[in-house]
């Protein structure tokens, strides 16, 4: 049995409890969400922190809703409820392509989005997912909350926006007419990390695509929406070609490395396809050919 | 014309349980369901203390100092111990089974990363692990060899200098065949196709990570040692040689086993080191590997560059192969396998074709890797010969433009040709090979598939069919050509009926989940009508069975389930006279229907084996010269291997855009001679394919140029799910084996072995249109892809 070094354990009550706690507690403190990535990184003694806060009480956390042309999610929503949420199927159907992919029952059961988010790990899903459909992040401290989009929300790899006195509370995606998106991963087994993955959204208007934004997983330092994608993709209309090329710019415009999980010239070819494919189904939704 | 056949699995659950061999519900699984078995890590003993491993974070450096003082320092470490404290005791080095040493901690140099360098012992499991962060080491890095093909060149570092006079990292050369008969052959065959196939380093994985709970009474000097081992008796009597422990003071228990598939069988220096702590502190410790620790540094399988060439007629007559492989056996030959055969049963590379002549050469070298070698349900390197032949038969296939199912049925041994020496020596004792062929061709309507797949094609989709065909040899062995450290691989046996007519039997072999209680039992009650269920099946303890090597290379039912059908009849010889007496007639006059002995011409005079067993331990008379009680022993030595064999055929589809591959159908037709228990040949096939799935698609354990493991989780060593694998569609046909007393061959690798070649066939098949003909191992997608883009190279 692998086990951690020895840590001091603390239960929040609420979002400024644990806040609180947070600062007070210094450097070395982390939270605990799902502990899904936390704890076998604390395991394998990678991760040491002094402190654990577990914030699976704030039960103010948990939700999914909608809210002034936004949905809304709590921090602590777990991939189960991501995966369940009707809300959010009718919405950004991405996000069940994606929890459908993501680790496996278990995991899902735990892991959280917050968690997924500020673990920053390049590969996770569900950033690559919140880039494509533009979300932004409240990140809450004693003093109030800020907003940060999602470009700005992961600074480096396992690096956040997130400051030491501040936690993620909250998830918001704009609803905006005529969406569709859609998600498409390449895994060597089930319930693995990403070889690589892409998830792409759009909003059309009388079959021109407004607005449309790809968001890639596990093909560099950091999943950040790719801007001339987005040009290319502006005010375009949809057909085999401009997938072949915006495949093409999000293949040229990521930095994979060659690892255990594929080489890099295989991981940018998928950046290509899996961006084509997710282009496509993303269109077919958000024409309502395809659900 | 799809016949899908259906097995037996999907008739109804057969009412009656069977009184001897047939489908029937394992003994073992209400304890194993309910959470209720025994494993090592549930044994606790008063007063136990837990002991940590430390190990070398890097493949190849000198030791130049260990400070343990602030390890021992920590308030609930009992003890620390590094190489030079066992140094000291003589116990720094141990003998491998394979006439090599091993260091239990490493004392001049560590040699591969993970190595043992000390242990910890503390009162409990976390103080154990934090304190091993106490200890300081400083290492002299040295230039590590990781890849193989360069192991003997002139300038690679020396790994092996504790070996007296050793320049090089070299092992031993090994040759099997006929050298100058073979080259005759190629020299005049229309077609010669050569490949490299490599087998790269696998790992058994069991569920069940390695460990021991060793327990020295220090007034007694008895040690009693619960241990994750396939093989409890050989295991005492190495424990007895090497460490000049008294045999009959050494008790080895082995409970219930979470998987073994090889990993069990070497003795690991965390055994070692768990003893002497025992024996240092006079308290039972315990030390139970991490998931880490276990495939870093364990027992190993494959790891065989194979260079390959196969020679025919233009027709398909295979005329000869030949094959030159390089070994990599890790920094220590740890390899188990019978002393004369340190390439294990590789031999049987010539594969289930009748040839003309056949010839292999191999070299083992050093590397800075973990040491193993043999472990992975592979019967001894079969599986590796299985590949090698079944991939190069696969090339030539596609050279020809053949079949490769035709060209299989037009070279096999023939039905007559048995019992038939092969060209390097192995005597198949039985087999019929096209009617499994044709079966599993049959269920998987294979001209059907040809034809879908010609449709695929066309349209550009990427669909592939690949068939291998294996013969395996188990059942390890006749005395006289096998043993293992001077220990011969017969197998003890004893049984005993009590007076109310149930019985126990007592084996030398020792299940890791392959179903032995059930299937022992079944052998017994078919020999002598007890019903199984009233059979208790004793294993695993050395106190408590006779002699016998253990389980690991098929050889449960070939050797110790013959042991088991003889001890029986021994029994039953013996019920017969008593019998006699009990009806007052001769010997001769009486007849045996399974569970009773009845008056030859006049069945209403019989009597039963239960009354049989009461008058023997009862108080009335018994014939003249027979002693009471009913019970035998015997040690089975057997006359020759089994060999198994088994048609499947893989089929799947790939993924062009992203070269995903989805095994949609597996046919697997096994033939294992006499069944016993029909649902535990599916279930030892079943997962056998699985693990097929896993190394032909996902499994590797890699290195990274300084040597570092890059599969030390289960994140990077990956295992197949329920996701990766199709529902098995298995059949069967029986061609008993001539010289087993029940005809059984054994059955627990035959789909490991097999499945491999079977799917990576397939791929390649699929890849036909690239123009590919080999790719080696694991074909994860990335590496479909490359070879796509017509970059083969291999994993190592
Ligand atoms: C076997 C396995 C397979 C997996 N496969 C995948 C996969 O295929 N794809 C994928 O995307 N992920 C995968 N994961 C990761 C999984 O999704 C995790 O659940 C997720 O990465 C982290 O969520 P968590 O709630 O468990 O976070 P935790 O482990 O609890 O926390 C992660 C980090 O975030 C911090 N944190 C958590 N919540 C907050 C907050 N509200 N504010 C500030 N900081 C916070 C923690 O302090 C910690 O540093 C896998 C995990 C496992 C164990």
């Amino acid at each position: 049995m692998q086990v951690p070094a020895p840590i001091e354990y603390e239960r929040a009550t609420s979002v400024e409890h644990a806040i609180a706690l947070r600062s007070q507690l210094g450097d070395e403190a982390r939270f605990i969400a799902g502990g899904h990535s936390l704890l076998p990184m604390m395991k394998l003694r990678l991760a040491n922190p002094t402190h654990l806060i577990d914030i699976n009480d704030l039960n103010e956390l948990f939700y999914i809703r909608e809210a002034d042309s936004e949905v809304r999610i709590g921090a602590m929503a777990r991939h189960r409820d991501l995966l369940d949420s009707e809300l959010l199927a009718r919405h950004f159907p991405i996000f069940r392509d994606a929890e459908r992919v993501i680790a496996d029952p278990t995991v899902r059961n735990r892991g959280t989005l917050g968690g997924s988010l500020c673990q920053a790990d390049p590969s996770e899903d569900l950033s690559a997912v919140c880039t494509a459909v533009d979300a932004s992040c409240v990140i809450t401290s004693s003093d109030g909350q800020r907003v940060v989009p999602m470009h700005a929300f992961h600074v480096g790899p396992y690096e956040t926006a997130v400051a030491n006195n501040e936690m993620l509370t909250e998830i918001r995606i704009p609803l905006r007419p005529g969406g569709g998106s859609a998600y498409q991963k390449v895994e060597r087994r089930a319930g693995d990390w990403a070889v690589v993955s892409a998830g792409a959204a759009v909003w059309m208007d009388a079959g021109i695509i407004v607005d449309g934004r790809v968001g890639l997983a596990a093909v560099g330092p950091n999943t950040t929406s790719i801007q001339p994608v987005a040009e290319a993709l502006a005010g375009a209309a949809p057909n085999e070609d401009l997938y072949q090329r915006v495949g093409e710019i999000a293949a040229g415009n990521c930095s994979p490395e060659t690892d255990g999980r594929g080489t890099a010239a295989y991981k940018a070819h998928l950046a290509a396809e899996l961006t084509r494919r997710a282009l496509r189904t993303a269109v077919a939704r958000a024409q309502g050919q395809e659900t | 014309m799809t016949t899908t056949e259906t097995e037996p699995e999907q008739e109804e659950a057969q009412e009656e349980r069977p009184i001897g061999f047939g489908r029937l519900l394992r003994k073992e699984d209400p304890r194993l369901i309910r959470g209720m078995g025994q494993f090592v890590d549930d044994i606790s003993l008063p007063g136990m203390l837990h002991m940590a491993i430390l190990r070398s974070p890097v493949a190849h450096a000198r030791i130049v100092s260990i400070d343990k003082s602030a390890a021992e320092a920590h308030p609930n470490v009992v003890a620390v111990i590094t190489g030079e404290d066992l140094a000291a005791q003589g116990l720094a080095w141990m003998p491998t089974l394979s006439n090599d040493v091993q260091a239990v901690l490493a004392t001049d140099k560590v040699r591969f990363q993970h190595q043992e360098v000390a242990f910890v012992v503390a009162t409990d499991h976390y103080s154990a692990r934090d304190a091993l962060e106490l200890i300081e080491v400083d290492y002299d890095w040295l230039e590590p060899l990781v890849d193989v093909r360069t192991a003997l060149d002139e300038d690679s570092p020396v790994i092996r200098d504790d070996l007296d006079n050793k320049t090089d990292n070299h092992i031993f050369d090994w040759e099997t065949g006929d050298e100058a008969a073979t080259d005759e052959v190629f020299e005049r065959a229309d077609v010669v196709v050569s490949e490299e196939i490599v087998y790269p380093r696998v790992h058994p994985a069991p569920m069940e990570t390695c460990g021991c709970v060793a327990d020295v009474e220090r007034v007694s000097g008895q040690v009693t040692l619960w241990c994750t081992t396939q093989a409890p008796h050989a295991h005492r009597t190495v424990y007895a040689l090497v460490a000049g422990l008294p045999e009959h003071k050494i008790r080895v228990i082995a409970p219930d086993i979470g998987g073994g598939f090889g990993n069990k069988v070497p003795i690991y220096p965390g055994y070692v080191c768990a003893i002497v702590a025992s024996l240092v502190i006079g308290k039972p410790v315990k030390w139970m590997e991490d998931r880490t620790e276990n495939l870093v540094s364990t027992g190993f399988a494959r790891d065989y560059v194979m260079k390959a060439d196969i020679a025919a007629t233009n027709d398909g007559r295979i005329l000869a192969i030949r094959t030159n492989v390089l070994a990599d056996h890790g920094a220590f030959n740890g390899v188990a396998a019978p002393v004369k055969y340190p390439a294990g049963f590789f031999g049987v590379f010539t594969g289930s074709y009748d040839l003309e002549a056949a010839h292999a050469k191999m070299t083992a070298v050093y590397t800075n890797k973990a040491p193993g070698g043999v472990a992975y349900a592979c019967s001894f390197r079969i599986t590796e010969a299985v590949y090698l032949v079944e991939r190069i038969v696969d090339c030539l296939a596609y050279e020809l433009d053949m079949d490769p199912a035709e060209l299989r049925l037009k070279n096999f041994i023939k039905p007559e040709q048995f019992p038939y020496e092969t060209k390097t020596g192995w005597v198949y004792d039985s087999g019929d090979y096209e009617p499994a062929m044709r079966k599993a061709m049959d269920m998987a309507g294979y001209a059907e598939l040809r034809r879908e797949q010609a449709e695929r094609r066309a349209n550009g989709e990427l669909m592939g069919i690949g068939v291998a065909f294996f013969t395996e040899a188990v059942g390890a062995g006749p005395r006289k050509d096998m043993d293992i450290l001077g220990l011969g691989m017969a197998d003890g046996c004893e049984l005993r009926i009590h007076p109310t007519g149930k019985a126990v039997v007592r084996l030398s072999v020792k299940t890791q989940g392959q179903g032995h209680e059930t299937t022992f039992a079944q052998i017994v009650a078919e020999e002598i009508g007890i019903p199984p269920e009233d059979i208790e099946v004793v294993h695993g303890d050395t106190d408590n069975t006779p002699f016998g090597l253990g389980t690991y290379g098929s050889r449960s039912t070939p050797v110790s389930g013959a042991a088991a059908a003889m001890v029986t009849r021994k029994v039953r010889d013996k019920a017969q006279i008593i019998a006699s007496g009990m009806l007052e007639v001769s010997v001769a006059d009486l007849e045996w229907s399974k569970g009773s002995f009845s008056v030859k011409g006049d069945p209403s005079k019989s009597v039963t084996i239960q009354e049989i067993a009461m008058r023997a331990h009862g108080a009335g008379d018994l014939p003249d010269g027979i002693e009471g009680g009913l019970e035998a022993q015997i040690c089975y030595n057997p006359e020759n291997l089994t060999y198994p064999f088994g048609a499947y055929i893989c089929v799947v589809d790939v993924d062009p855009g992203t070269a995903v591959v989805k095994v949609r159908r597996f046919i697997a037709v096994d033939d294992c001679g006499t069944q016993i228990n029909p649902m535990i040949i599916e279930g030892q096939v079943h997962g056998g394919l699985a693990d097929g799935v896993g190394m032909a698609m996902m499994e590797i354990i890699a290195f990274d140029e300084d040597g570092n493991c890059m599969s030390s989780s289960l994140m990077d060593y990956l295992i197949p799910t329920a996701l990766e694998t199709p529902d098995w569609e298995t059949g069967h046909t029986v061609t008993p084996s001539p010289h087993h007393p029940i005809g059984a061959k054994g059955i627990g690798e035959s789909a490991t072995v097999g499945s491999p070649p079977a799917i990576v066939n397939a791929i390649v098949d699929a890849l036909k249109p690239y123009g590919i003909r080999h790719a080696d191992m694991p074909l994860t997608p990335s590496r479909v892809w490359e070879a796509m883009q017509g970059n083969h190279t291999p994993p190592i």
